[in-house]
């Protein structure tokens, strides 16, 4: 049982060094799809015992898994294994290419389950220390990957990215010491003052104007991870100039489990200060980035640039449904999490197609994709209805739950700010993406679709998100009990 | 946990980690921008060393021997390779000259005297009351940070940040738990190598640059 944790996180590291030591077999590749598998198996039945009888610890009480980490594993896991499935075609088409050499190659797969692991760490720690040495650990890990192409673009994109995001990191661990401060003096043992646990006990004897400053400290700096605006700059830059595989895991994942940060925060100075402050902040910063993103794909140019921004906007959605701060926003905000994850790691790992495909990322290079290759351009496609949030998929679900829930707090004006937002968002992206996908072919060569083991799991995500939008059932015990763990 | 046999040598140490951080805005040369970083690695060390030797807590006396190890030792080291083989020592078009640099340091001390009062008032302490100073050497290291556009000035304007927060945690609460100390540490340093190797990388591809010039990704 405790060893379930700890498994969890040696399981992908476990896979990255026999990638690493036999790096020469060509289908090494497969040992980290297995060893993903291996721990998005191990979450859902962590999640399941959580739901069933409360919260699990390991490793002497360094590892906790509550409802709300269970959820974020399997999040993690499901596109961790998507995006390492797919960083098998990715790899080896850049091996054929001679573009990457063996060696690279390895330190590639390596990183990519370093990277998991740091994010499974991030959401498993039971204390806010670990929690900031791991989101710190994958700035580190990520940034190498960013840049692996070694192209001017992609080091300009590392060098920002790193400097950005440590400048982030660095005032969350300011705002950590501030709160670790204001719980030693609530009487917090010193040692164990920075665990959730007993931050949640003690909360409401923290001092509030530390724990002001802190929190808002917090938000701005897990906020750079997250890609809020108006500290968002290096995300565009990083996710359209990463391999797909990591675009796919940084979009997909790494800004949400950035999220969960602020979402623990949160749940710690609700308690303490009431609702009010982490709304105002919240709603600030998720409005912005609405407004950063809708300004910024109207005119944009790049597909992969595209999907980049559509993740601010989607940040945004969740900072707006986090600030209502109801145990129903909560949930659809992390349904939204799943949703977002998945639909934007398929898009993510499909332009990583259309890319090799095509040889350009220009929406205007791009021209009548259903007809040219309609297997790629039916899931681009299918891919942008789910993240436009039409039904059936789940992102129609959630974002309707996230607006019913800021109606019912008094954030209906935001609500409908964010509605508009959606809608200039929608017609922007649809125009984009008919210029991509309509019109007929204009040669007549047969082009070769993706093999089956590259389209059926992005085929399998899609439909994952759809039949979660028809019946949530499944999840909703988990997504309930973990609404609970951030509103008690 | 007054006393001037403990307070003086703190006050000092402290001080000094403020005037590294004022210097490294108007140094220019590359050889004495290590040379200030690792003064201020010093600095810091003895800060925790003090604490940790007067308030008996072998946690800080360690954290301590951390810090020297890596901030006075092995970031020094490191911005030097990061550095090495650059043909130009010097910021070729700094943003923002020598005195408005110094002027705009003098309004950033101010900021951060007034705006940390509140938090040194309520650690209640002697330490405490240097917080300011702490808030202080991390706007500076902003400061640089936005205004230098050498890749070696922005990896030192970025450990003035991480200096100045370290401070702020020394002085408010005698640091974080060790493990956790450690583990933020080697992120830390983690993350510098990872600026070196990409400072090298980049002087490479790009020659002997300023960051201005990279202009390839725009919307």
């Amino acid at each position: 049982m405790a060893l379930t944790l700890i498994l969890i996180l040696v399981l992908p590291l476990l896979g990255g060094a026999v990638i690493a030591v036999g790096h020469r077999h060509h289908s090494i590749g497969w040992v980290g799809v297995a060893s993903n598998a291996g721990a998005l198996a191990l979450g859902i039945w962590v999640a399941v015992r959580v739901v069933r009888t409360g919260a699990l610890t390991g490793a002497g009480g360094a590892l906790r898994a509550d409802a709300l980490s269970a959820f974020m594993v399997v999040v993690i896991g499901a596109i961790a294994l998507l995006a390492s499935w797919l960083g098998i075609r990715t790899v080896g088409r850049e091996l054929a290419d001679g573009r990457c050499t063996q060696r690279r190659a390895a330190t590639y797969g390596l990183l990519v389950q370093a990277f998991v692991a740091a994010m499974l760490l991030a959401v498993l720690a039971a204390n806010v220390g670990m929690l900031w040495v791991a989101i710190e650990a994958t700035t580190v890990v990520t940034t190498f990957l960013v840049g692996h192409r070694r192209t001017k673009g992609a080091l300009e994109a590392s060098w920002k990215y790193i400097v950005i995001c440590s400048v982030g990191i660095a005032l969350a661990f300011l705002g950590t010491v501030l709160v670790y401060l204001a719980a030693v003096h609530a009487g917090g043992h010193s040692a164990g003052a920075l665990d959730w646990t007993s931050l949640m006990a003690h909360a409401r004897h923290l001092d509030p104007s530390v724990l002001r400053l802190g929190f808002a400290l917090v938000v701005l700096g897990y906020g750079t991870k997250v890609g809020l605006a108006p500290m968002h700059s290096w995300l565009p830059d990083a996710h359209s100039q990463a391999p797909a595989p990591i675009s796919a895991l940084m979009s997909g994942v790494l800004l949400t489990v950035a999220f969960y940060a602020i979402l623990r925060f949160k749940a710690v100075t609700d308690l303490a200060l009431g609702p009010g402050f982490s709304r105002t902040l919240l709603v600030t910063v998720g409005l912005l980035s609405l407004a950063v993103a809708t300004s910024l794909l109207l005119a944009q140019r790049d597909y992969k640039r595209m999907l980049a921004y559509s993740s601010v906007e989607h940040m945004g959605l969740i900072a707006l449904g986090a600030a209502a701060g109801i145990p129903l926003a909560i949930a659809a905000v992390l349904l939204h999490i799943l949703g977002h994850g998945l639909t934007k790691s398929v898009l993510f790992l499909t332009s990583g197609e259309i890319m090799a495909a095509e040889e350009t990322s220009r929406i205007d290079g791009v021209r009548s994709l259903l007809a040219r290759r309609p297997a790629l351009g039916g899931l681009f496609g299918v891919g942008l209805v789910a993240l436009l949030g039409l039904p059936p998929f789940s992102l129609f679900a959630s974002e309707l739950l996230m607006a019913r829930a800021e109606f019912q707090v008094g954030l209906g004006w935001a609500a409908v700010a964010a509605v508009a937002a959606m809608v200039v968002i929608f017609v922007a992206m649809v125009g984009h993406a008919r210029h991509m996908l309509l019109g007929p072919a204009t040669t007549t060569e047969a082009l070769a679709p993706p093999p089956r083991w590259v389209a059926g799991p992005l085929v399998g995500a899609l439909v994952v998100c759809g039949l979660i939008g028809v019946v949530a059932w499944p999840l909703s015990g988990l997504l309930h009990a973990a609404a609970r763990v951030v509103v008690p | 946990m007054s006393g001037t046999s403990f307070s003086s040598p703190l006050t000092l140490a402290v001080g000094a980690v403020l005037v590294c951080a004022v210097t490294a805005v108007w140094l220019s040369s590359a050889r004495s921008l290590i040379r200030v970083v690792a003064l201020q690695g010093v600095a810091l060390g003895v800060v925790a060393l003090v604490l940790g030797v007067h308030q008996h807590d072998a946690g800080l006396i360690a954290t301590a021997a951390v810090v020297l190890v890596i901030k006075a030792m092995a970031m020094p080291l490191l911005l030097t390779r990061a550095s090495a083989g650059g043909v130009r020592g010097r910021e070729s078009r700094p943003l923002v000259n020598v005195p408005a640099s110094l002027v705009a340091s003098a309004v950033l001390i101010v900021v951060a005297f007034a705006s940390a009062r509140g938090v040194a008032h309520f650690v209640g302490t002697t330490a405490g009351a240097l917080v300011p100073v702490g808030v202080a050497t991390l706007l500076i290291g902003f400061f640089v940070l936005v205004a230098r556009r050498r890749p070696l000035s922005q990896m030192v304007g970025l450990l003035l940040v991480d200096n100045g927060i370290a401070l702020v945690a020394f002085l408010c609460t005698a640091g974080v738990p060790f493990l956790i100390e450690l583990g933020v540490s080697l992120d830390v340093l983690l993350g510098v190598v990872v600026l070196m190797v990409l400072a090298q990388r980049l002087r490479i591809e790009f020659g002997d640059l300023d960051l201005d010039e990279l202009q390839e990704l725009h919307d």
